[in-house]
């Protein structure tokens, strides 16, 4: 057995983004295993666009993205805690600017 | 009799005109061939594919229904797309021998059942079906044109997803390869059907209600002709035999198949969900 999880035979996890509708940003939606690109795709239109979710699909190698250690999420994410000033909740709006 | 008509498990018969046995031939073959594809529910090699199987077996089911209720009417008796599906006699239904054959399991008697079978008939099936749907958004039947403009795009996915499995198994290992050439063997004995002409076809041109069998055959040959050679497969030569399930005359699978495909609604006659 090697140190991954995955067997050595298995097919390699994609990572699946798919667009609800034109303007709207690609949306991670989750994760299929698929022999190539295309078959992910192929796959992925099967598994999460069965219900009209989308018009348009991305897969990436899940191999590809990288990743932040989540031991180190303290270290990454707790300084920004104590810098509200960063939040621009101090500005007064003026009445005309909508939806903020 | 009285007005309201009482559920009844007894078979039907229709009135046969050409132009019925024209609709009829495209309603049970995409009928059965959905019925052979469900049987993969719950089975596929990864869970991916069984999804992706089941969905191309629900919108040639999806298919199915919208041809024979339009059966129904050009049949004139009152019978809906149910009564049709399930309460006819075997040598009624006119679907293309091919579909009838085993796609997942086999047995002694019956070779074939395997993955290679499934890839190889979907893609002789749907490049047919996308080849008569293209012709047919232009039928002076227009219900049969909207059925043939909404289908055309759900064949042409079909189409892509068998001729992707067909490359991949084709030109895969030593093993997909052989696997994938003994599922053309058996399915090519059924291929000449699917372009044998018969009085339906003859009327159906002359009427302009749709294209002969027998006119699809170049295209198709040169599209599954090409997918296989990028498979790194041969089209096998045709036999002269030729199998008759589009005139009734079916294989010894059939009647396995409708005793399944009937079993619910002629034990509970009008069950529904």
């Amino acid at each position: 057995m090697s140190e991954t999880n995955a067997a050595p035979q298995e097919w390699p996890l994609w990572e699946v983004f798919v667009r609800p509708k034109a303007g709207l940003d690609h949306k991670h939606c989750g994760s299929l295993h698929a022999p190539d690109a295309t078959m992910a795709l192929q796959m992925a239109r099967e598994v999460y666009t069965r219900r009209q979710e989308g018009c348009s699909i991305w897969v990436v190698p899940s191999a590809a993205i990288t990743a932040n250690d989540p031991g180190d999420k303290d270290m990454y994410f707790d300084p920004m805690e104590d810098k509200v000033y960063r939040h621009p909740t101090f500005y007064k709006l003026p009445d005309e600017v909508d939806h903020m | 009799m009285t007005s309201k008509q009482l559920a009844s498990a007894a078979s039907i018969t229709l009135r046969l005109s050409p132009q019925l046995r024209y609709v009829l031939r495209l309603a049970d073959t995409c009928l059965i061939h959905a019925q052979r594809l469900g049987e993969w529910c719950g089975h596929g090699p990864v869970l991916e594919e069984d999804i992706a199987l089941t969905n191309l077996s629900l919108d040639l089911l999806g298919q199915a229904r919208a041809l024979l209720t339009h059966a129904g009417q050009i049949d004139g008796q009152g019978h809906d797309e149910d009564s049709l599906a399930f309460l006819r006699e075997e040598r009624d239904y006119l679907n293309l021998t091919l579909v009838e054959q085993p796609m997942r399991r086999g047995s002694a008697h019956s070779p074939g059942g395997d993955f290679a079978d499934t890839i190889v008939c979907n893609l002789l099936l749907s490049v047919w079906l996308r080849l008569h749907w293209a012709q047919l958004v232009d039928s002076c039947d227009i219900e049969l044109a909207a059925i043939a403009a909404k289908s055309l795009k759900e064949a042409r996915y079909h189409v892509e997803h068998a001729a992707q499995w067909a490359v991949r198994l084709g030109d895969g290992t030593e093993e997909s390869a052989r696997r994938m050439h003994a599922a053309l063997q058996r399915a090519w004995p059924y291929v000449p059907e699917m372009f044998a002409d018969d009085e339906a076809d003859a009327r159906a041109a002359e009427l302009g209600q749709g294209p002969r069998r027998s006119a699809l055959r170049q295209a198709w040959r040169a599209e599954v002709g090409a997918v296989l050679a990028e498979a790194m497969l041969t089209m096998p030569a045709d036999a002269a035999w030729l199998s008759t399930g589009s005139q009734g005359v079916h294989s010894e699978h059939m009647g396995f198949i409708l005793s399944e495909l009937q079993h619910l609604q002629r034990a509970y006659p009008g069950g529904r969900w």
